[in-house]
């Protein structure tokens, strides 16, 4: 089954005008798979995120589908999809850890929070301590106020919330950024271990840090300013990056081990483009070191090795 | 005081918001009226010596006369007229409340700039005399000063209006300082060198111009209150004429039950549309400087 | 150039500060011209304290910190003003940094006052332009604009070149490059490379390992408001000897290398310090060892016969 996502695209309506933050997007997850979602800010990765689940009001869908285990999601209707929300696809949003109540024990907010998904909580009472123990927290972690407990810990309790109710599909957003790096290799591992008890089917994980997708996801997908750059499996993308973007950004991340003194890396020259009013063709041209006037025209998102889709014309 | 939260321009708000506000200001509805009506008492305040000159409190005409066209607000029991009373009623009503509000902003904002700024022990020391300040009864410390002071004008009750009600702005400002403080341009400003009090005043308060705005228009409409309920029992000036102490010597003087309507609704009345008008106006422009509050 | 003699910071916290809360306990090390020294820690190690006591932002409660030799809590008035000349901050969020109803220029304008006499506006001006120069900027295109107008990148920019314009021997870099996009990250990291070849003392304050390692000569881990470990980043990062700095090193997500398959798959965290921080070292007790030339360990046992968590617990905390 899995997910579908065919031709999506997610405008925001501002003053200004139609920001076109996604703007055909198309991709599949397969069952059990944990797909990695990288890019930088604004590239529409949150936006993509947010729209499987549509709780973002100022969102307007615009065109294309979303199939998930054979049903079609209603993103355009808010209302509608309620049903599935939490339900079949479900999210844990960026700065969940940080919207926490803090007058509030986490037992009871837990509590609170399932009753409002029309769900009773005693019934998940025993599942919740089990999942707890699970990822390591104590019980008592249910009788604590959110500003007794580490980062890490607040975003597991929001991991083992999210999950609860076993939906097919889970939307991670940034679920790592804000905490140190023992926290994110936990956090992480976390994640793993729901796809492998089977409390989540499919998985996508959005985030701009790549190295720790590297560490955890099947696939990766690379987005740029609204756009799919280049998917495929992790190692295939790590080993044979064929996307200059995708070549650029890899090169351009301080791995462990390269010093300055020995190897100055550059940057991306450049920023992304408005997305107001996105240039015509390939989005990443203006930055590009490939870019002639074929460029002026989009290229497609075409799979050029066995998983392994770009979409750029200068790969063959 | 949910009415002043949430002033801060964001990181990312230009001052275009200027011209934003003055888009809002032109056409909210509560704003307008509100400050309509203050001009206009200001006006007729303003032009009362010269309706009506001399002495408001002469004994002029026939006593206990109902408004007529030469007297349109009629007279006392004792033949004053109650309509130049009014008008230099308004006028010290005026005064107080912007002597006795700006000394109350004056002390509320020094002490809050600095409790926030500041913090620790200077902090707790400001907190502390805040709080006692909030906690003295005011009715019997004013009877205190009423038999120390046996005459009193305008500049006493002025200036213990201005002493006694500016807690709650230091708390309101003091809170507004900590949160600013924290942020990196106040730490970028000290390590340029800058003085505290350049820091406090050339950076922290620009960003809380529009809450330091709304905290003076709400002491100003809780002075000119205060004073009208205080002359209303009897510990105002002890000479002059306000709109609080028309209403007193009316009471005093069993206006109610004579029928002598025309001393006391006035007065009344026009205390209640302008502290009224302040507060809606204060509403008004919270609604302008917080968005959200806009959203419905 | 710049010390740090066993400097602490202690807060008084609770009502009329009855309780202590340590935030950086007897931190010692120091920072010389032409080299990038990070000081590697995560949420509530205190580097960020660490950073703001050498900016003068927050007092130093024990031990001192020196400016060539000079105790820089002494600084008043004039000797503060040319303290700041010397030694300047860039600090994490670019768009907190900047007051947001000021234009661009206002945080150069809010320098001039350290100059002392006056100085003829054009000549200002042109020291302006020529900071801007130097991190890649041009005056015409950023001074005039609103910060909410520029990204995030450029703002860092302008506030390097701020912290250059005048006779700056040392900058403190706190966590400068952590709001910013992959793509930016790298050219102004870059950009500290070079003010170190032009002399310059940096103290590097990050939580992210690959960026110490990337840029700087020595780096210096902190847990908890101790430094655990310190030497040449090579020796730190290649060989370390602190289990604390161990684990840090397996936590870190590599581009080619999976967790726990590397040579150093992620051993427990055992730091003795763990359940007594509190208590302060018992007396004769080294604050350091040098295990090898400029390499140091504040652990009293070197080669994990400490009795530490169980990777579990480590969990549980984390």
């Amino acid at each position: 089954m899995g997910l579908e996502v065919t031709d999506l695209r997610v405008y925001y309506r501002t003053l200004a005008g139609d920001v076109k933050a996604l703007d055909g997007v198309t991709l599949g997850v397969a069952e059990g798979e944990i797909m990695g979602l990288a890019g930088e800010s604004g590239c529409g990765k949150s936006t993509f995120g947010n729209s499987l689940i549509r709780i973002d009001g100022r969102m307007r869908h615009v065109g294309g589908s979303v199939v998930l285990d054979g049903i079609e999601l209603p993103i355009a209707d808010g209302d509608a999809m309620r049903e599935y929300r939490y339900k079949l696809v479900s999210i844990i949003p960026q700065y969940a850890m940080s919207a926490l109540n803090p007058t509030r024990r986490i037992g009871r907010m837990i509590d609170e929070l399932l009753e409002s998904r029309g769900v009773r909580h005693e019934e998940y009472e025993a599942e919740l301590r089990r999942r707890l123990a699970l990822v390591g927290l104590q019980e008592d972690v249910l009788r604590r106020y959110p500003i007794e407990l580490s980062g890490g810990m607040k975003q597991r309790v929001v991991m083992v919330i999210s999950t609860l109710l076993d939906p097919s599909l889970l939307i991670a957003d940034e679920i790592t950024s804000a905490l140190d790096v023992s926290s994110q290799k936990a956090v992480a591992q976390t994640l793993v271990q729901f796809r492998d008890e089977g409390f989540v089917r499919a998985m996508i994980v959005v985030t701009h840090d790549v190295s720790i997708l590297y560490q955890i996801a099947d696939t990766l997908a690379i987005m740029y300013a609204g756009r799919l750059a280049e998917k495929a499996p992790t190692e295939e993308l790590m080993e044979r990056p064929l996307h200059p973007y995708t070549r650029l950004l890899i090169s351009s991340l301080p791995e462990m081990g390269v010093r300055f003194a020995d190897a100055r890396l550059a940057g991306i020259p450049g920023a992304p483009p408005s997305l107001l009013n996105p240039p015509t063709g390939c989005r990443f041209r203006t930055r590009c070191p490939l870019a002639d006037a074929e460029c002026e025209t989009q290229p497609p998102f075409v799979e050029v090795a066995p998983e392994h889709a770009v979409a750029c014309w200068k790969v063959a | 005081m949910t009415a002043l939260a949430g002033q801060i321009p964001k990181a990312g708000e230009s001052v275009g918001r200027a011209r934003e506000v003055r888009y809002f200001v032109l056409r909210s509805r509560k704003i307008l009226i509100s400050t309509a009506i203050i001009a206009a008492f200001l006006v007729l305040a303003a032009l009362g010596p010269t309706i009506r000159p001399g002495d408001p409190n002469a004994f002029v005409g026939p006593l206990g006369a109902a408004p007529s066209a030469e007297y349109w607000f009629g007279t006392t029991t004792f033949g004053q007229d109650v309509f130049a009373q009014f008008l230099y009623g308004l006028g010290s009503t005026f005064a107080v409340g912007l002597a006795g509000g700006g000394i109350a902003a004056l002390i509320g904002v020094t002490v809050g700039f600095v409790a926030g700024y500041r913090g620790g022990i200077t902090d707790e020391i400001l907190n502390m005399v805040t709080n006692i300040v909030l906690v003295i009864p005011t009715i019997a410390l004013l009877v205190v000063v009423t038999a120390f002071f046996k005459a009193r004008g305008i500049v006493i009750e002025a200036a213990f209006i201005g002493l006694t009600s500016w807690p709650w702005a230091a708390r309101a400002i003091r809170a507004q300082t900590f949160s600013l403080n924290a942020r990196e341009f106040v730490d970028l400003a000290r390590i340029s060198g800058v003085p505290a009090w350049r820091v406090i005043f050339g950076e922290i308060a620009p960003n809380m111009s529009s809450y330091l705005f709304m905290t003076f228009i709400l002491l100003f409409g809780g002075s000119i209150l205060i004073a009208a309920s205080l002359d209303f029992i009897g510990l105002g000036p002890t000479s002059g004429v306000s709109l609080g102490l028309m209403m007193y010597n009316s009471v005093a003087w069993s206006a109610l039950q004579l029928g002598l309507w025309w001393w006391f609704v006035p007065p009344g009345v026009a205390i209640t549309a302008i502290v009224g008008s302040l507060y809606v106006m204060n509403v008004g422009l919270d609604e302008i400087f917080n968005p959200r509050l806009r959203e419905s | 150039m710049l010390t740090l003699e066993r400097a602490s910071k202690t807060y008084r916290i609770g009502a009329f500060g009855g309780g202590r809360l340590v935030a950086v306990r007897e931190a010692d090390f120091s920072v010389a011209q032409g080299e990038v020294v990070s000081l590697i820690g995560e949420s509530g190690s205190g580097k960020t304290t660490i950073g703001r006591m050498i900016l003068r932002l927050i007092s130093v409660n024990g031990g001192r910190i020196t400016l060539d030799g000079e105790d820089i809590a002494a600084l008043r008035g004039p000797a503060l003003r040319a303290y700041y000349r010397v030694v300047q901050g860039v600090f994490q969020d670019p768009f907190s940094s900047f007051n947001p109803i000021f234009k661009v220029d206002h945080v150069f304008s809010l320098l001039r006052g350290l100059l002392g006499g006056g100085q003829a506006d054009d000549g200002w001006r042109r020291r302006v332009d020529e900071a801007l120069a130097s991190v890649g900027l041009e005056g015409g295109q950023v001074l005039h604009k609103y910060p909410h107008q520029l990204s995030g990148g450029q703002l860092q920019r302008v506030l390097i070149a701020r912290a250059l314009l005048l006779d700056t021997r040392f900058l403190v870099a706190d966590e400068i490059i952590s709001m910013l996009d992959a793509s930016t990250r790298i050219d102004v990291l870059n950009l500290l490379g070079d003010l170190k070849a032009r002399g310059l003392g940096i103290l590097f304050i990050t939580h992210d390992l690959s960026l110490a390692n990337y840029i700087s000569e020595r780096a210096i881990i902190l847990r908890r408001g101790r430094v655990v470990e310190s030497g040449p980043t090579t020796a730190v990062f290649g060989n370390p000897l602190h289990p604390y700095t161990q684990q840090l090193l397996g936590a870190v997500p590599r581009l080619h290398e999976k967790w726990g398959t590397g040579p150093r798959s992620g051993k427990a965290d055992a730091c003795c310090y763990h359940d007594t921080v509190t208590a302060s070292p018992a007396a004769g007790q080294p604050a350091m060892v040098e295990a090898e030339p400029g390499h140091l360990v504040g652990c009293a046992n070197l080669y994990g016969v400490c009795p530490g968590d169980t990777d579990a617990e480590v969990r549980a905390t984390a």
